[in-house]
């Protein structure tokens, strides 16, 4: 009697439900991403081994590019708290007598990152909102004769009185330090003293201090 | 599941005398689309966990005009230090000589032995006085003033360095006209000795 023939097999898997599974996770991953907010400034922020992370909460960012341009932006959380913006724009408005219309005002509100001199700044404003990224600012000046960033930031101090704002300094590393010490300046000329300065992590050097806290236990790091 | 499938044909459709269809495999291969999807997926995977800064906290002291006011500070457990033009750093303990005979020079790769060394420095001097362990630097303080062609990278690295050799107290002040002499001057001298 000849031996049971045993059924011939295929050992060629398909391959199909692996590359459905395989681009379901990627539509995953490439919905979960953020987008990062296209800026008109290409920063690249030095590294550092802090270990706080950047914070979601309200803040006004304070950007300076390579070449010493200063721009400020303020990012509210709540759609809420855009009257919070209309209200500084509205304060900076009287106290330097810029002479910006409701029209403009409201612009502001929409695209709240502004970097031009008190005197380009209507011309800046007067131009369509989705325009502004690709106008060429000159950097809000902070030179210790002419620091217009101090008046900025008594508009903002004042109308965030009671809604607490972090203050972000992003910085650019090839970006001199009087840039940095005018910014430091207009703050300190406001009373305020503590910020939070961007940037890129950055691993511990092994052998050192931090290192060996950072080993021993992170309860009792004092960064936040 | 996509899946295209000539069979042999069930038979009883087509007639006889028909020529039956020559058998061609459709079936593609998947295996490479695979290798790319998951690919793409580890690119996605690594793009999107680096794409979170962090931030340093930093904390300025007030602008106290009244010299009797002003934080004394320990000659013995200062070192200053100062941040010129392309990436040089220049450092004193204490005060400044008159001849500048205590103002060196290093570049960033040294400053963390410097840093280390006067804080073992100081921590031998606290012992002796007989501080308590967990304070025996307690005198060191650190004066960070960077020269007007220093950038902003200069300044964060030494900031930086402050926490990595967990310094507790430093403070970033303004270059006095002193201290931008003696740098000229340095920079003079070691360009003409180039």
């Amino acid at each position: 009697m000849p031996s049971v023939k045993m059924p011939k097999k295929s050992t060629d898997t398909d391959m199909t439900p692996f590359v459905d599974v395989a681009f379901l996770i990627l539509t995953f991953f490439i919905l979960a991403t953020k987008f990062k907010p296209p800026e008109p400034v290409s920063i690249t922020t030095p590294k550092s081994v802090s270990s706080s992370k950047l914070s979601e909460k309200d803040a006004v960012m304070i950007q300076f590019d390579s070449t010493g341009k200063v721009y400020l932006s303020v990012n509210l959380t709540k759609k809420e708290d855009d009257e919070l913006k209309k209200d500084m724009i509205k304060r900076l408005n009287d106290q330097s007598k810029l002479g910006l219309t409701e029209d403009q005002m409201n612009k502001f509100v929409i695209n709240s990152m502004v970097g031009s001199p008190f005197s380009q700044l209507k011309g800046l404003m007067s131009r369509p909102v989705n325009e502004w990224e690709k106008v060429p600012q000159q950097g809000i000046p902070v030179d210790s004769a002419n620091n217009e960033l101090t008046r900025w930031m008594n508009a903002a101090t004042q109308t965030f009185q009671g809604h607490p704002i972090d203050i972000m300094i992003k910085g650019d590393n090839n970006a001199k330090f009087p840039q940095f010490k005018g910014v430091i300046d207009a703050l300190r000329a406001n009373d305020i003293f503590k910020y939070k300065l961007i940037t890129d992590p950055r691993g511990v050097p092994p052998g050192t201090e931090l290192y060996r806290i950072r080993e021993s236990g992170a309860n009792n790091e004092t960064d936040d | 599941m996509a899946s295209i499938d000539t069979g042999g044909g069930d038979s009883g459709h087509k007639g006889r005398g028909v020529k039956k269809a020559k058998k061609l495999s459709t079936r593609i291969d998947m295996t490479p689309m695979v290798d790319l999807g998951f690919l793409l997926i580890t690119f996605f995977i690594f793009t999107a966990t680096m794409s979170t800064p962090n931030t340093m906290r930093l904390i300025m002291p007030k602008d106290e005009k009244d010299p009797e006011k002003q934080t004394e500070v320990k000659q013995s457990g200062a070192l200053t230090i100062l941040m010129g033009r392309n990436n040089e750093i220049y450092y004193y303990e204490g005060q400044m000589e008159a001849d500048g005979s205590n103002f060196k020079s290093t570049t960033y790769k040294e400053l963390r032995e410097v840093i280390q060394k006067k804080r073992k420095d100081v921590m031998q001097l606290g012992r002796s006085l007989g501080y308590h362990k967990d304070s025996l630097d307690r005198d060191m303080v650190v004066v960070i003033k960077p020269n007007s062609d220093a950038t902003y990278k200069n300044t964060v690295d030494v900031l930086d360095e402050m926490t990595i050799n967990n310094i507790q107290r430093f403070a970033l002040v303004d270059i006095t006209d002193q201290e931008k002499q003696a740098i000229a001057l340095t920079e003079q001298s070691g360009a003409k000795a180039q």
